[in-house]
């Protein structure tokens, strides 16, 4: 199966720079990203680098130019799961995985697109799931984010397959002290 | 065998709770059979998976942190999962390096925070003198891949951690496994991608599947709940190899409740039994 990606134009024109972008970037994610040399070291090691838009120095690049827009607006940023390949392969030991905490972060608080909806959606399934239950349960997850697909039928066999061979529990386990989970997340949802 | 056991505190984490209960189950077991005791931390939470810190980080570390605060004193916590290691690791770790953060979660949960708690994960036990007792040379013919995956990679602020590579190997061959060399055993497995993002991480499990053949595999063996799922969910290539838990091929060598967890490795989507069966395990 073919990835379905749009490559990222050679060249990003500079417009609109915001100069301020790269220095709140780094003290919001308290990343170094000056440090970075692009020598391509994340990209290379990155498993998903074929179905994103930017590799990894790329976008620390587009920090360090203020593009902010086409950085926020990256399928990168959606696309990184967070598995520190590229944070160990980096001379520098830039923690690109935490930057990209901070990017999201960042887009969502701008309200700019979001390049890769369902993997957003996927996260607030499973937030949701916690915030119900205080642990994940993975039929909800599925079930909520099929919901936000409405495609109830893509991975219906592996999902019967689970139940057979006794994967998925129907019921959620509900930890005792879920009212302490469900305030954190108010107390997150006010700040 | 020793005679003292060793209480040590357990976090399981969802996934060894739901999905992968075998998982958990031949953990404990092998575990009770070195000499600890593993005692499940009470009312634990999950820790914020992948998607708490994708979103929110602090709603991570608050996730994260309840866990820390339950974990009696002067026991490690030994957890299961290699992703929510990291995640209690590095909420410790900004808990213990923040007077502020150390105030509002003393004061929130109502307990003292404890900045020399010992969170590991299982392979730093399976390191310990008592796993090199002699065993019957049970896996001979189980001719294996170690798939670690992304655990061995870790975020910046921890580099300074232990390295584990090579463990699943030198653990296995006691039992005379034959592990083989092979470019795949450190490369993702795609994650979460594999709910929001198949079509990303199928060509990806293809390749570490096909990676695995190509080196004269029988099997995969694994030590992370969700490397095994995407693995056998998302590879669609004809040719299937059975990916086999360390805990439960553990299980199996050293021959603890033997019918029970012949039963329980029946559970997996790509059934290893007929390799089990071949090499004369089951």
């Amino acid at each position: 199966m073919a990835c379905t990606m749009t490559p990222a134009p050679a060249h990003a024109t500079i417009h609109r720079p915001d100069t301020r972008f790269s220095k709140e970037v780094i003290e919001r994610s308290g990343i170094n990203l000056n440090l970075c040399w692009n020598c391509r070291s994340c990209a290379s090691g990155c498993p998903f680098y074929q179905a994103m838009d930017y590799g990894p120095n790329r976008l620390i690049r587009l920090i360090q130019l203020g593009l902010w827009k086409e950085a926020l607006e990256s399928r990168t940023i959606w696309l990184c799961v967070g598995c520190n390949t590229c944070a160990v392969q980096c001379p520098n030991a830039i923690d690109v995985a935490a930057l990209n905490d901070t990017l999201r972060v960042m887009a969502l608080e701008r309200g700019v697109v979001i390049a890769e909806p369902d993997v957003l959606a996927f996260h607030r399934s499973v937030l949701d799931s916690i915030q119900s239950h205080g642990r994940t349960h993975k039929l909800e997850v599925m079930l909520r984010y099929k919901l936000h697909k409405k495609n109830f039928f893509t991975d219906a066999g592996v999902g019967l397959k689970m139940l057979a061979k006794g994967k998925l529990d129907i019921l959620p386990t509900r930890i005792g002290a879920v009212d302490h989970i469900r305030r954190i997340f108010q107390q997150r949802k006010a700040a | 065998m020793l005679t003292v056991t060793r209480d040590v505190s357990y976090f399981p984490g969802c996934s060894l709770a739901s999905t992968a209960k075998e998982n958990n189950e031949a953990l404990k077991r092998v575990f009770q059979h070195l000499g600890y005791n593993l005692v499940e931390l009470e009312d634990w939470n999950c820790c914020g998976s992948s998607s708490a810190h994708s979103i929110d980080p602090e709603l991570g570390t608050e996730l994260a942190a309840r866990n820390l605060f339950l974990a009696p004193k002067g026991r490690p916590l030994l957890v299961a999962c290699p992703s929510c290691l990291i995640r209690l690791r590095q909420a410790h770790m900004h808990i213990r390096e923040s007077a502020s953060l150390q105030k509002h979660f003393e004061i929130t949960l109502g307990r003292p925070f404890d900045p020399d708690l010992r969170i590991i994960h299982f392979f730093e036990l399976l390191e310990q003198p008592e796993i090199n007792q002699e065993f019957p040379p049970r896996l001979q013919g189980l001719k294996f891949v170690p798939y670690y995956g992304c655990m061995l990679a870790r975020p910046p602020c921890m580099r300074l951690d232990k390295n584990y590579h090579g463990l699943i190997e030198s653990v296995l061959a006691r039992f005379g496994a034959t592990a083989l060399t092979w470019p795949y055993a450190s490369v993702c497995c795609g994650t979460f991608l594999s709910v929001a993002r198949p079509e990303v991480v199928t060509p990806m499990v293809n390749n570490i599947v096909r990676g695995a053949l190509d080196a004269g595999a029988n099997c995969i063996v694994t030590a992370c709940a969700m490397c095994q799922m995407n693995i056998e969910v998302r590879c669609n290539l004809k040719e299937k190899l059975p990916i086999i838990p360390l805990s439960q091929m553990l299980t199996l060598a050293m021959h603890l409740d033997p019918l029970k967890h012949k039963k329980m490795i029946a559970q997996h989507l790509i059934d290893p039994r007929p390799l089990l069966r071949s090499i004369g395990l089951i």
